[in-house]
């Protein structure tokens, strides 16, 4: 299992060829926000061309015939590049921190108020290297080393966001956002419905999160569950280099504030990306790989562990659809909905805790709207509701592995 | 004076820097400190070796000369040079005598002589005053329709009209104003009619907020003043970051923040003055001390000498003024503004001050104080009648104009209470709307459904609402 998260040359790509070759169809999805609008100029993935999708028809979505690109589940510096790079003539491999850090620069090149706060950001670069370089190319003033004071220097993001900057504010790792929890939920999400819409707070809140590698437990927890009740954010999760590019340019164009989740083992995926500039949507889930059986959804490093149960899944003969929600909230009932109502089954696959998780919400949001279209209850896998060990051996245990997965699938799929 | 440091990583250079310190710069640390914030072309910060890292080998002072004394040896910890003593010697907790406060205006509002301050123009004092009374009549109208049942809440000023009013007049419109929710005189001056007040506080389709906010909680875009946001002291980061944008845009302006005793003892008030302190961010820190946090009085909030001695811990000049004295918070504020933008630093004013009022409409202070101080503080140090004689003194007010403001103003706040009380509240959709920049589906949907309820259930839902 440690091995799809080394990076360069996992294993377990190779499992994935055959759909490597397949021209990307995206399933598209209704134009939500002014994003869609004002990226038109660049490949958006998966956005439409503004046409209003309603959210309950029942009629197969129209597909779109313009391939994109559909990134490997794991990375690959095998062959299959050719596959991947479809919609360019050229690409550039890198890493997933990379990915951010060009994304993030890319947008401090085009836009002079995009700044950037936090601990360590600075001439450190960033604990995980994601803001490398920008302090010398841009300064200290633009790339900010804040004192330590997480509800401080969220505070100061939001006030600087609302006096016409577009803060990146960096949390070292997500857990110490709780200390932020204050001015996030009380300002951040609130003070544009308060103040009657006088004030935008256009800003980014982003950081590594998730269970790592023996970093215990203040250091290995998961926020979006705890952050996704908050009115008035938006809440999106990277998984590969080319969303999470994608991801934090949209991000920081938006006009809500959003939160983007990075996990501390995906930092050094490799992939291959286009040169020329795109961007993701931001309410938009991602078509991992298409099937009839059943609808596997799920984010992050999850999606990983589901892809490898994925390569045994399809040597048992099942034909798993992996989704990769990408947005938490709000989540893209349209995209579910239509793999629901083809494969009757649904399995979340994720790694919050099992109260109150992003699954509980997902599970809830799956019954009220299709209950009509499954087969079988919904099934979700997630991690228990303890604190994660640093014991090695145990802390596995508290991730979903794949033969959980597996197993899963086969109960479902009876 | 600037240091001309090529990039150079050797460590006789580093070495170098620290022999010949008679540079203008305290230490090594300090010249690379302005360096990198000044000038950062002359430097390639990354390859700067003294930027980060200190040198930790002791020194003789160069003053002391030949003189192997031992006690005149000092080490470069970060941070700069330390002397050292070989006396056990704790810095006491408090100093013998209180900081002294600055008042221009005694008690009975005569100037004190030999006294310091703002030159303020006939036109600006009487406006202040104006200004002033209006409040004072403002809060007592809206106070009473709150007791009359009129308005659901209400929370008074009274007692603090001069540090409202005065500060703002110090202030230039474009400074930025991040309130807690004490200083609706700051909004007055800058033009906020009675009638915008009223809209607020009913809720109503006209206020800005679009009824979404408990009363006195104000915002306007339009006069730099940014919406209060009920918690306490999370504003004062929010300044910060407002003073960092501004000194980004090189801005002529400043982002000032109030608060009350009870906000510094908040987490986010240490955190914001040292952000503010480090980041040399131009910004006005104003603590309205009045005594009481609800029912908790200072003595139980902290135990140093108020909050002037406090902006020290962090780096900052701090002042100490009498809040009831107009001209004296006038002219403190006035030059406080002037530092915080030409020397980029943070400023820490502390107005002494009485909580002549109750916290808010939920409040019977009465209950925790004795009636004889409210009293006391509202007739001997009324900030008004201080002023008034002031004013009255110079030639600028009378009488006849006082009675006249007073009954012109009382009548248009009850035309405005009136006015703002029959005008419809919003609409339905601005339930939903300004969440987010566009209503995404799941809220769009949830829309949907309560106007179905609605329908189907007309009799249970408020008529006045309309959908």
């Amino acid at each position: 299992m440690s091995a799809i998260l080394q990076g360069a040359g996992a294993g377990a790509a190779a499992a994935l060829s055959p759909f490597n070759s397949i021209d990307s169809n995206k399933v598209v999805a209704p134009s939500r926000s002014s994003l869609s609008v004002r990226c038109k100029r660049y490949i958006v993935a998966g956005s439409d061309d503004g046409t209003n999708q309603s959210f309950g028809s029942s009629s197969l979505v129209a597909r779109r015939s313009q391939p994109l690109m559909i990134p490997n589940a794991v990375s690959t510096t095998k062959a299959d590049t050719a596959a991947s790079s479809t919609s360019s003539k050229s690409g550039h491999e890198l890493l997933l921190f990379e990915a951010l850090q060009e994304g993030l620069e890319e947008e401090m090149d085009r836009d002079p108020h995009v700044c950037v706060m936090g601990e360590d950001v600075g001439h450190y670069g960033g604990s995980y290297k994601v803001t490398k370089g920008l302090a010398d190319k841009f300064g200290d003033l633009r790339v900010l080393d804040t004192p330590i004071c997480e509800n401080a220097f969220t505070g100061m993001g939001i006030g600087a966001a609302m006096t016409g900057l577009r803060p990146v504010i960096e949390g070292m790792n997500m857990g110490f956002l709780l200390l932020a929890f204050n001015q996030i939920s009380n300002n951040c999400g609130m003070l544009h419905y308060t103040s009657g819409g006088q004030f935008t707070i256009p800003v980014v809140i982003r950081g590594p999160g998730g269970v790592g590698r023996q970093l215990g437990a203040e250091h290995s927890q998961r926020l979006e569950s705890y952050f996704q009740s908050i009115p008035g954010i938006q809440m999106v999760a990277c998984s590969t280099p080319y969303n999470a590019k994608g991801l934090m340019k949209a991000a920081i164009r938006s006009e809500n504030p959003v939160i983007l989740f990075e996990h501390v083992l995906l930092y050094n995926l490799k992939e291959s990306i286009p040169d020329e500039e795109y961007i993701c949507n931001l309410e938009e889930a991602e078509m991992v790989r298409p099937g009839e059986h059943i609808t596997i959804l799920t984010y992050s490093r999850m999606r990983y562990h589901v892809m490898q149960a994925a390569k045994t899944l399809v040597n048992k003969g099942y034909d798993p659809e992996v989704i990769d929600i990408r947005s938490l909230k709000p989540f893209d009932l349209h995209t579910i909905g239509n793999s629901v109502k083809k494969t009757h089954r649904v399995l979340i696959v994720e790694e919050c805790m099992r109260t109150g998780g992003i699954g509980a919400s997902l599970t809830a949001a799956i019954n009220e709207n299709f209950h009509d279209y499954l087969d079988a209850p919904v099934m979700c896998l997630s991690s228990q509701d303890v604190p994660t060990p640093y014991a090695g051996t145990l802390e596995e245990w508290t991730v979903v592995q794949p033969a959980q997965i597996v197993t899963a699938v086969e109960q479902l799929c009876q | 004076m600037a240091l001309r440091l090529r990039s150079s990583t050797s460590k006789s250079n580093f070495l170098n820097i620290l022999r010949y310190n008679n540079l203008g710069f305290g230490t090594a640390s300090h010249a690379a400190r302005h360096l990198r914030t000044h000038d950062p072309t002359l430097l390639r910060v990354s390859q700067n070796p003294i930027s980060r890292f200190c040198n930790t080998m002791a020194e003789k002072l160069s003053s002391v000369g030949e003189n192997e004394d031992a006690n005149a040896q000092v080490m470069d910890f970060p941070g700069g040079k330390v002397a050292f003593t070989p006396e056990i010697q704790f810095i006491s907790e408090s100093s013998k005598e209180r900081v002294p406060c600055y008042r221009v205006l005694d008690d009975n509002g005569q100037l004190i002589t030999n006294s310091h301050f703002v030159q303020v123009s006939e036109e600006v004092a009487v406006k202040m005053y104006s200004d002033m009374v209006t409040l004072q009549i403002m809060d007592n109208i809206f106070y009473e329709a709150q007791r009359q049942g009129r308005l659901s809440f209400y929370a008074t000023t009274i007692g603090e009209e001069a540090i409202n009013i005065a500060s703002a007049a110090a202030l230039s419109p474009q400074d930025v104003i991040f309130p807690q929710y004490r200083e609706p005189g700051v909004l007055l001056w800058r033009g906020f009619t009675l009638q915008e007040f009223a809209n607020q506080c009913f809720g109503n389709k006209s206020d800005n907020g679009k009824g979404r906010q408990m009363p006195v909680h104000y915002g306007s875009n339009k006069l730099n003043y940014f919406t209060v946001s009920a918690t306490i002291a999370t504003q004062l980061p929010n300044a910060v970051g407002a003073a960092y944008s501004l000194k980004m845009d090189k801005k002529d302006a400043c982002a000032v923040t109030y608060f009350g005793d009870g906000g510094s003892s908040e987490g986010d008030f240490h955190a914001a003055l040292n952000f503010a302190a480090v980041m040399e961010a131009p910004v006005l820190f104003i603590c309205r001390n009045n005594g009481w946090a609800i029912s908790t009085p200072t003595s139980d909030q902290f135990r140093s000498d108020g909050l002037v001695v406090k902006g020290r811990a962090y780096g900052i000049r701090s002042i100490r003024v009498d809040g009831n004295d107009a001209l004296a918070m006038y002219s403190a504020v006035h030059t406080a503004r002037e530092m915080a933008i030409s020397e980029e630093r943070p400023i820490l004013i502390e107005a002494l001050t009485y909580r002549v009022g109750h916290h808010s409409t939920s409040d019977d202070s009465t209950r925790y104080r004795s009636a004889d101080e409210i009293e006391w503080w509202n007739k001997a140090r009324n900030p008004l009648s201080r002023f008034r004689t002031w004013i009255e003194s110079s030639g600028w007010w009378s009488d006849e104009e006082e009675s006249d403001l007073r009954s012109r103003v009382k009548k248009e706040m009850l035309e405005a209470l009136r006015v703002a009380e029959k005008t419809e509240k919003p609409n339905l959709e601005n339930m939903f709307s300004d969440v987010y920049d566009v209503p995404p589906l799941n809220l769009r949907e949830q829309e949907r459904q309560v106007r179905q309820t609605i329908k189907s259930h007309p009799q249970d839902y408020p008529s006045d609402v309309p959908l």
